[in-house]
C-alpha cells in the first residue's frame, strides 16, 4: 500500500550513531516515547521496591531478627510503599495510557505534547529526588535519612519535634514534584479523550481504556491536589513555625489524616481503574467477543470515580469518631463496592460462551479475576467499622491491600506487558517463558499474601520491625517470607523475556492477537505519526467492522 | 489496508471536538480549585480554635479597596478579551494593561495589610493557628495573583511588540479563564476569611 | 496463534493441577482460620477467641459478614472456574463465537442482589457501631485514663489514686454483677493505638483529642497486645499487658498500689543515688522526692512482671541492663543510659528492688 512504503522510506531502522539516539529520547515529546519512558522507570523502580519488601521480609521470617534494625526497618517499610504507589503503580499506569490512548482514540499525539514530557521529568525528578535521601544522614547502611515515617507521614510524627532530621521533607518534596507531574498528566489525558477523538469516535463508542484513563484522570485533578496541599501545610510547619498540625496550639492530628486520606482512597481507585481498563481490553479479545455491557462498564466506572471520593474515612474508623460518622462511612464504603461487584460480572459474562485462549496476557487477567474478587471480599470485610476495629493497621489489612495492588493491579499490569509488547517493540515475547513468569509468580503471590491475612486475625500489627515470640505468628510470617523467593523468580522470567524478545524476538506484525482496536490498525511499533491517515469509525470495535464486512458491530450497537 | 477510512454517510453532522486549551484549562481550574478547598476546610475547621493570641476580629480590616480593584480587572480582562475577538487591537493592549494594574493594586493592597499585620498587630504565621491558616490561604492565593501576572504581563510584552492579533483572541480567552478563577477565589477566601470568620 | 495438541493437553495438566492446589490452599487455609478460632491457647491474641464484650460483638459481626462474603466468593469462584473450562478454545475453526453485546436483564438483576446484601450488611453493622460506641457508663465501672507516650504506657485510675504503667489491672466482669472498665485515652506525643485483641478492637491515643473505649472481661487471666499505630522507631516494642483478676485479687492489687513507696534501710545508698542523679527528672515514686512525669512511676516496679513497656522480664540482670544501656533492650527509646559505675549501678537496682 501507498502509505506503507512512504513509511518505510521516511524511517531508517538503526543507522543514526547511538548518542543521536539516546539524544532523541531525552528531548522527545512523541507521547510513544515517553509511555516507554515512564514504563522503564517504573520498571526499574519495581525492582528497588521489590529489594525494599525482601528486606522487610527478612526481617520478620523469625521472631527477635537481627537482620537490619529499627531505624533502617522503619525506612524500608515507608520507602517500599511510597515508591510502590508513587514510582511504580502510578508511572506505569501513565506510561501505558499515554502511548495507548492517542493510538486507541485515532490520533497522532498527546493534546498537549511538551505538558507530557515535562510531567514524565517531573515524575521521574521526583523519585530520584526521594531516592537521594539514602545517601544524606548516617550514610547508606543505615539507610541515610530516608522516610521513616509510614507512606502516610501521620502528623504529629512528622513534626520538627519528632522527625528532627530531613527524612520528612525528602517524602515531602519528592512528592510534591511528582504531585505536580500526576496533575500535568492527568490534564493532558482529559483534554486528549475529550478533544482529539478521531471522526465518528463519541463518548460512547471509545475503547473502555479510553473511558477509564479519563475517570482516572478526573480523580488525579481531584485527589492528588488535596496531597499536594496537606504537604504545603506540613512544610509550612516544619519550616515557618505554622501550627496547622501542632497539637500543642490546637492543631488537629485527625486533621491530617483526612486530608491524607481524601488523597489515599481516590488513589486507590487511580490505581486500580487503568487496571480494569486492561483487563476491559484483554478479555475480549482472548474470548473472541465484545465486551459485554459496554454502557453499564462505562457508567459503573464513573459512579465507582464518584462514590470512592466519599469513602476516605474507612481508613480512620478507629481514631474515634461517633457512631454516625462511622456509620456514613460503612454505607459509602459499601456502596461503592456495588459498581466493582457489577464490573467482575460483566467479565465474566464476557467469557461466558466464548472460546477463550490462555495466552499469558489472558492467563493473568484470569488470576486477576479471582484475585479482585477476594480482595474486594476482604474489602467488605474492612468496611463493617467494627470487624475494622480489629483487622486494621495488622497485617490482615496489609494483606488486603497487597491482594489489590499485587493481585489484581499488578496481575493486569503484566497482562497490558504481554499484550502490548509485540505493539511497543515489533516482536513477540517468548510464551513459555511467559508462563513461567505467571505460575512462579502466581504460587508466590499465594504463599505470601494467603497466608499473610493469618498474622492480623491473630493480633499482629503493622509496621513493627519484630515481633513477640509465642504468639503463634511465627509461622505465618515465615510462609510469608518463603513466597517471596517464588515471586522473585517469577519477575526474573519477566524480566529476560523482555530483554531476549527485544533482541531475538520474532516480528510480531500489526495484529498478533487478531484484536479490534485502533492500535493493531498501525505498524508494530507505530511510526512517529500513528496513522497515514486519521480513520474514520462506525462502531466500538473498528477492526472488527473491517474483518467483518458483513456483520459489522455499529449493526448492534 | 489497515487504516483505510471507512466513507461516513453524508448525512452525518461534522465531527467537531472542544478546544483542547479550554478543557486543559478548565481540568487546571478543578485541580487548583482542589487545592484551595483543602486551604479553605483548615481555615473553617480552625476558626475559633487558636489556643493564645490575636483573634480575627481583633485585627482584620476588610480590605474593600483591594477586593474592588481585583474583582473590577475581571471585567476589564473580559472586555480586553472581547476587543480582540472584534480585532480591536489597541482597545485590547488598554485593557489588558487597566487588569494587570488593577492586579498589582490587589497585591500592594495585601502586601501593606501583612506589613501592618507583622509589625503593629503581632502576628505571623507561627504566632497561632489564626495565623497560620490565615497567612496560608491568602498567601496562597496571592502566589496564584502573582503568577496571573506575570503571565498577564508577558501578553502585555508581545501586545506591545505588536504581536498580538484577532487569531488570538481564543488564547487570550482561556488565559482569562484563568485570571477569573482567581477572582472566584478571591470571593470565596473573602467570605471565608473577612466575613464568616471575623 | 499456533496450538498445537501437545501444547493443549500441557495446558489440561497445568490446569488441573493449579485448580487441585487453589483447592489445598482454600482448605489449608479454612481449617487454619478454624484451629485459630478453636486455640485455647490465652497467649494467642486473636480476634476469633474474644473474652469480653465488644471483642464478643466483634467476633459474632465477623462471623456473619465472613459467611455472606463465603458465600459470594463460592459463587462467583464456581462461575469464573466453570466459564475457563467450559469456554475454552477447542477446535482450531477460526469461526468467531456468537457476539454477545450485553443483557439489560442480567445488569438489573446483578445490581439489585448486591444492594440487597450490601443493606442486610450495613443494618447489621450499624447496629454493633452503635451498640459498642454508644455504650452508657454502668455504675460499678472502673475508670482509667490510658496515655500514650513513645514507648510505653501510663495507665492513671483518677477515682482510685493510682498511677502505674504497661501492666494494666482490671477487675473480671460477669452479667450479674458488671464491673467493666472504661478507659479515656489520651496521648502525650505522637499518635498510639490500645489493641487487646481478646478484649476489643482498637482505639487511637491522638495528643489534643480524648478517645474514648471499654471493656468488660469474663474470665481472669492474662491478656496480651500492643500499640497498633506506628509511633516511632520503638513503636514495636509498645508492648501491653492487661490483667483480669478476681475481685478479690483486683481490691488487693489496688490497695498495694495506693500505698507509697516502703521504705528500707537496706537500699538507703540506692535511694540516695536514685534521688540524686536525673533519674527523678523522669520518674516518680510516690512518698518521696522523685515526681517527674515524662518516665513511668516506679512507685511499685516490683509489682510488674516486665519492664520496658513488656520489651523484657523484670528480674535484676534486666534491670541493670536496662539502666547501663537501654539500646541493648530497646534502641531508640528515650531511657538515657545512666552511665553508673558497678557498685552505684547494683545499690540502685537494690533500692528498685525494693519497690513492691
Amino acid at each position: 500500500m501507498a502509505s506503507e512504503t512512504i513509511a518505510l522510506n521516511l524511517v531508517k531502522l538503526g543507522t543514526r550513531p547511538i548518542g543521536d539516539r539516546l539524544h532523541d529520547w531525552v528531548v522527545t515529546v512523541d507521547h510513544k516515547k515517553l509511555g516507554i519512558l515512564y514504563i522503564l522507570y517504573a520498571l526499574m523502580f519495581l525492582v528497588i521496591g521489590g529489594i525494599e519488601a525482601t528486606i522487610i521480609r527478612i526481617q520478620l521470617i523469625v521472631p527477635h531478627n537481627h537482620f537490619v534494625s529499627a531505624e533502617v526497618f522503619n525506612r524500608m517499610f515507608t520507602m517500599h510503599g511510597t515508591t510502590m504507589i508513587f514510582f511504580v503503580t502510578m508511572p506505569i499506569l501513565f506510561g501505558f495510557g499515554t502511548y495507548l490512548i492517542p493510538l486507541m482514540i485515532g490520533a497522532r499525539d498527546m493534546a498537549f505534547p511538551r505538558l507530557n514530557a515535562l510531567s514524565f521529568w517531573l515524575t521521574a525528578f521526583g523519585g530520584l529526588l526521594l531516592y537521594y535521601s539514602f545517601i544524606g544522614g548516617s550514610g547508606l547502611y543505615g539507610a541515610g535519612e530516608a522516610p521513616d515515617v509510614g507512606w502516610f507521614a501521620y502528623a504529629p510524627l512528622t513534626a520538627r519535634a519528632f522527625s528532627p532530621g530531613h527524612s520528612t521533607d525528602f517524602w515531602t518534596l519528592g512528592l510534591l514534584v511528582s504531585g505536580f507531574g500526576s496533575i500535568g498528566t492527568a490534564v493532558n489525558f482529559i483534554t486528549t479523550i475529550l478533544c482529539m477523538r478521531c471522526p465518528g469516535m463519541t463518548l460512547g463508542k471509545m475503547p473502555l481504556l479510553a473511558w477509564m484513563n479519563l475517570v482516572m484522570a478526573g480523580m488525579v485533578i481531584l485527589a492528588v491536589s488535596p496531597l499536594t496541599a496537606a504537604q504545603l501545610m506540613l512544610s509550612i510547619d516544619r519550616y515557618l513555625g505554622g501550627h496547622f498540625f501542632d497539637a500543642q496550639a490546637g492543631g488537629s492530628a485527625v486533621l491530617w489524616m483526612h486530608f491524607f486520606w481524601i488523597f489515599g482512597h481516590p488513589e486507590v481507585y487511580i490505581l486500580v481503574i487503568p487496571a480494569f481498563a486492561f483487563v476491559s481490553e484483554i478479555i475480549p479479545v482472548f474470548s473472541r467477543k465484545p465486551i459485554f455491557g459496554y454502557p453499564v462498564m462505562v457508567a459503573a466506572t464513573v459512579c465507582i470515580g464518584f462514590v470512592s471520593m466519599s469513602v476516605w474515612a474507612h481508613h480512620m474508623f478507629t481514631v474515634g469518631m461517633s457512631s454516625y460518622g462511622n456509620t456514613f462511612f460503612v454505607i459509602t464504603t459499601m456502596m461503592v463496592g456495588i459498581p466493582t461487584g457489577i464490573k467482575i460480572f460483566n467479565w465474566i459474562g464476557t467469557m461466558w460462551g466464548g472460546k477463550i485462549q490462555f495466552n499469558a496476557p489472558m492467563l493473568f487477567c484470569i488470576a486477576f479475576l479471582f484475585q479482585f474478587l477476594l480482595a474486594g471480599l476482604t474489602g467488605i470485610m474492612l468496611s463493617a467499622a467494627p470487624f475494622n476495629w480489629q483487622l486494621t493497621a495488622s497485617y490482615f489489612v496489609v494483606a488486603h491491600f497487597h491482594y489489590m495492588l499485587v493481585g489484581a493491579i499488578l496481575f493486569a499490569i503484566f497482562g497490558g506487558f504481554y499484550y502490548w509488547f509485540p505493539k511497543m517493540s515489533g516482536r513477540m515475547y517468548n510464551e513459555t517463558l511467559a508462563k513461567w513468569h505467571f505460575w512462579l509468580f502466581l504460587i508466590g503471590f499465594h504463599l505470601t499474601f494467603d497466608f499473610m491475612h493469618i498474622p492480623g486475625i491473630l493480633g499482629m500489627p503493622r509496621r513493627i520491625y519484630t515481633y513477640e515470640p509465642g504468639r503463634g505468628w511465627e509461622i505465618w510470617n515465615l510462609i510469608v517470607t518463603i513466597g517471596v523467593v517464588f515471586q522473585i523468580a517469577g519477575v526474573v522470567a519477566f524480566v529476560i523475556n523482555m530483554l531476549r524478545s527485544l533482541v531475538k524476538g520474532e516480528s510480531a506484525g500489526n495484529d498478533p492477537w487478531d484484536a479490534w482496536t485502533l492500535e493493531w490498525s498501525t505498524s508494530s511499533p507505530p511510526h512517529d505519526y500513528n496513522f497515514a491517515r486519521i480513520p474514520v469509525i462506525r462502531s466500538r470495535r473498528p477492526l472488527w467492522d473491517l474483518k467483518h464486512p458483513e456483520d459489522p458491530d455499529w449493526k448492534y450497537e | 489496508m489497515s487504516c483505510a477510512a471507512i466513507t461516513r454517510p453524508s448525512t452525518e453532522p461534522d465531527f467537531i471536538l472542544r478546544s483542547r486549551g479550554r478543557v486543559g484549562m478548565f481540568a487546571l481550574i478543578a485541580a487548583e480549585s482542589a487545592i484551595f478547598t483543602i486551604f479553605v476546610v483548615a481555615y473553617i475547621f480552625y476558626i475559633g480554635k487558636s489556643v493564645s493570641g490575636p483573634k480575627p476580629k481583633d485585627v482584620l480590616d476588610l480590605p474593600i479597596f483591594s477586593t474592588v480593584c481585583l474583582l473590577s480587572s475581571s471585567l476589564t480582562i473580559h472586555l480586553a478579551v472581547r476587543a480582540l475577538r472584534n480585532a480591536k487591537v489597541g482597545a485590547f493592549g488598554s485593557w489588558w494593561f487597566v487588569t494587570i494594574a488593577l492586579g498589582a493594586i490587589f497585591l500592594v493592597g495585601t502586601a501593606r495589610e501583612w506589613q501592618r499585620l507583622i509589625f503593629e498587630k503581632g502576628l505571623t504565621v507561627s504566632t497561632n493557628l489564626f495565623g497560620t491558616t490565615y497567612y496560608s490561604l491568602v498567601g496562597l492565593h496571592a502566589f496564584h495573583v502573582t503568577v496571573g501576572l506575570i503571565v498577564l504581563a508577558i501578553g502585555m510584552i508581545f501586545a506591545l511588540l505588536g504581536k498580538v492579533k484577532q487569531e488570538h483572541s481564543e488564547r487570550t480567552e482561556i488565559l482569562s479563564l484563568y485570571w477569573h478563577f482567581v477572582d472566584v477565589v478571591w470571593v470565596i477566601v473573602f467570605t471565608v476569611v473577612y466575613v464568616i470568620g471575623r | 496463534m499456533k496450538d498445537t495438541e501437545r501444547e493443549r493437553k500441557w495446558g489440561n495438566i497445568v490446569g488441573t493441577v493449579a485448580g487441585i492446589l487453589i483447592l489445598l490452599a482454600s482448605l489449608l487455609l479454612a481449617t487454619n482460620l478454624c484451629a485459630a478460632d478453636a486455640a485455647t491457647s490465652p497467649a494467642i491474641p486473636s480476634i476469633f477467641n474474644p473474652q469480653s464484650t465488644p471483642a464478643d460483638s466483634i467476633y459474632h459481626l465477623s462471623i456473619f459478614v465472613l459467611a455472606v462474603t463465603g458465600v459470594i466468593f463460592a459463587i462467583v469462584f464456581s462461575l469464573i472456574a466453570y466459564a475457563i473450562t467450559k469456554f475454552r478454545r477447542r477446535s482450531e475453526d477460526g469461526a468467531e463465537p456468537p457476539q454477545v453485546y450485553g443483557s439489560n436483564q442480567m445488569e438489573i438483576a446483578w445490581t439489585v442482589i448486591p444492594v440487597l446484601i450490601v443493606l442486610v450488611l450495613f443494618m447489621a453493622t450499624a447496629r454493633v457501631i452503635h451498640a459498642i460506641e454508644d455504650a452508657r457508663m454502668p455504675k460499678g465501672a472502673i475508670e482509667v485514663t490510658a496515655i500514650g507516650h513513645q514507648y510505653w504506657w501510663e495507665f492513671r485510675y483518677p477515682a482510685l489514686g493510682i498511677v502505674t504503667a504497661n501492666e494494666l489491672h482490671v477487675p473480671v466482669s460477669n452479667s450479674s454483677r458488671p464491673s467493666p472498665t472504661f478507659l479515656k485515652l489520651i496521648s502525650a506525643d505522637t499518635d498510639h493505638s490500645f489493641w487487646v485483641p481478646r478484649l476489643a478492637g482498637k482505639t487511637d491515643l491522638i495528643p489534643n483529642r480524648v478517645n474514648r473505649m471499654w471493656i468488660d472481661p469474663h474470665d481472669v487471666g492474662v491478656y496480651v497486645g500492643q500499640c497498633a499505630q506506628f509511633c516511632g522507631i520503638q513503636h514495636a516494642k509498645m508492648l501491653l499487658r492487661v490483667y483480669v483478676d478476681s475481685p478479690q485479687q483486683f481490691a488487693q492489687w489496688v490497695q498495694e498500689e495506693k500505698r507509697p513507696a516502703q521504705s528500707s534501710d537496706a537500699a538507703e545508698e540506692g535511694r540516695r543515688i536514685f534521688e540524686t542523679t536525673s533519674c527523678i527528672n523522669c520518674h516518680s515514686v510516690s512518698g518521696t522526692v522523685a515526681d517527674g512525669r515524662f518516665g513511668p512511676d516506679l512507685t511499685h516496679l516490683m509489682s510488674r512482671d516486665t519492664i520496658a513497656s513488656g520489651a523484657t522480664p523484670n528480674t535484676p540482670e534486666n534491670l541493670k541492663m536496662w539502666i547501663q544501656d537501654p539500646d541493648a533492650i530497646k534502641p531508640g527509646s528515650l531511657m538515657p543510659a545512666m552511665k553508673l559505675n558497678d557498685p552505684d549501678l547494683d545499690a540502685l537496682t537494690a533500692y528498685l528492688e525494693t519497690l513492691r
